[in-house]
């Protein structure tokens, strides 16, 4: 693998892991608010 | 004892990881905003109230289903995509993507849609969304669209399912209305495809794709949109006088049918066998969208008001 492609390759493994990241967080709100709401339903 | 003598193994490159915008053009967002616009509208149009958090997540699941699809479909696809112009460029075709990437995404992607769905809502809706995902990859992609002339026709109940998931997801059941609502977009996807066929035809044709005009001539697929629109406009009013909808969305649909239906007489018309003289079809291809965006509009504006 050339220098090129190794910076090329950490920039898409970071791009992919900081979006990971964003996705799992959003996730896991979106779970709490489907709790909530199923909550408030069945009250 | 023989001595093998070392060699030198030539690297293999490795290929690199797809960039998310890849992974993200993979759900072909384009098509997804028609399939949520419906499948919202599905879920409004709905008789009583959704939670909005459980609204907002079944339009999601909806959304991620399609693009799931998409990114099977595109999996399954990349050879005949390599040939057309239109779609050289996506990750596959364009090499920016290995095959396993996108078919680990596609079928990740299907499995969290549908289970998130049954979770969020309930399992009628995670079913109707199973089944579109599955009709679309493989009765479709897999089956239909190399093999006949007739893979958008039966293909096109893969895109009309998004109104019965949403109205599936607010009620827990599937009634009248959603059916006619698949009905809808299932007769106006021949019409809209072949339209856009008749212009691009020489694309599809290179592929090898057995789109109607490459197979059967251009006066036919003109007849037959014809033929498919009187049913789709039949489908499109019925609502009103079946008492489902009121005269808001009936004056509505009435008008655009009127005007859908005369565009496609003047595509039956034309004798143009060059994109350059397809002007017709070009116009039905274009109104075609708009046409479903309205209607669908017009039929969430008349629950608001008569709610």
């Amino acid at each position: 693998m050339t220098p090129e492609q190794e910076i090329e390759l950490r920039r898409r493994q970071r791009s992919r892991s900081q979006i990971t990241a964003l996705l799992l967080g959003l996730f896991v709100v979106l779970m709490f608010a489907i709790a909530m709401a199923k909550m408030v339903i069945n009250q | 004892m023989t001595v093998i003598p070392l060699t030198p193994v030539e690297a293999v490159p490795q290929p690199l990881p797809a960039d998310w915008r890849d992974l993200l053009a993979l759900t072909k967002p384009r098509v997804m905003s028609l399939v949520v616009f419906t499948g919202l509208c599905g879920l409004l149009a709905a008789p009583g109230a959704i939670n909005p958090v459980l609204g907002f997540t079944a339009v999601l699941c909806i959304a991620l289903g399609a693009g799931a699809a998409g990114a099977l479909n595109q999996w399954y696809e990349a050879d005949i995509d390599a040939l057309m112009t239109r779609t050289a460029n996506r990750p596959l075709p364009a090499g920016r993507m290995t095959r396993q990437t996108a078919l680990h995404f596609g079928v990740g992607l299907s499995v969290f849609s549908v289970v998130l769905m049954g979770l969020a809502t309930n399992y009628v809706a995670a079913f109707w969304l199973a089944v579109s995902i599955l009709f679309y990859v493989l009765v479709y992609t897999v089956w239909l669209k190399r093999r006949t002339a007739q893979n958008i026709v039966i293909g096109g109940a893969a895109g009309a399912f998004p109104p019965l998931i949403g109205w599936a997801a607010a009620t827990g059941d599937v009634t009248a209305l959603p059916a006619l609502l698949f009905a809808i977009i299932f007769l106006w996807t021949p019409p809209h495809f072949w339209a856009l066929s008749l212009f691009v035809r020489t694309d599809y044709a290179k592929a090898g794709v057995p789109m109607l005009p490459v197979v059967a001539g251009n006066a036919v697929t003109r007849r037959q949109i014809l033929l498919y629109t009187l049913p789709m406009v039949a489908a499109a009013i019925a609502p009103w006088p079946m008492g489902l909808t009121s005269w808001i969305y009936g004056i509505v649909a009435v008008g655009l049918n009127a005007i859908f239906l005369w565009l496609a007489v003047a595509v039956s018309m034309n004798r143009a066998s060059e994109p350059a003289g397809m002007a017709p079809e070009k116009r039905l291809f274009k109104y075609s969208i708009l046409y479903l965006f309205i209607l669908f509009g017009a039929l969430v504006a008349d629950r608001l008001v008569l709610v």
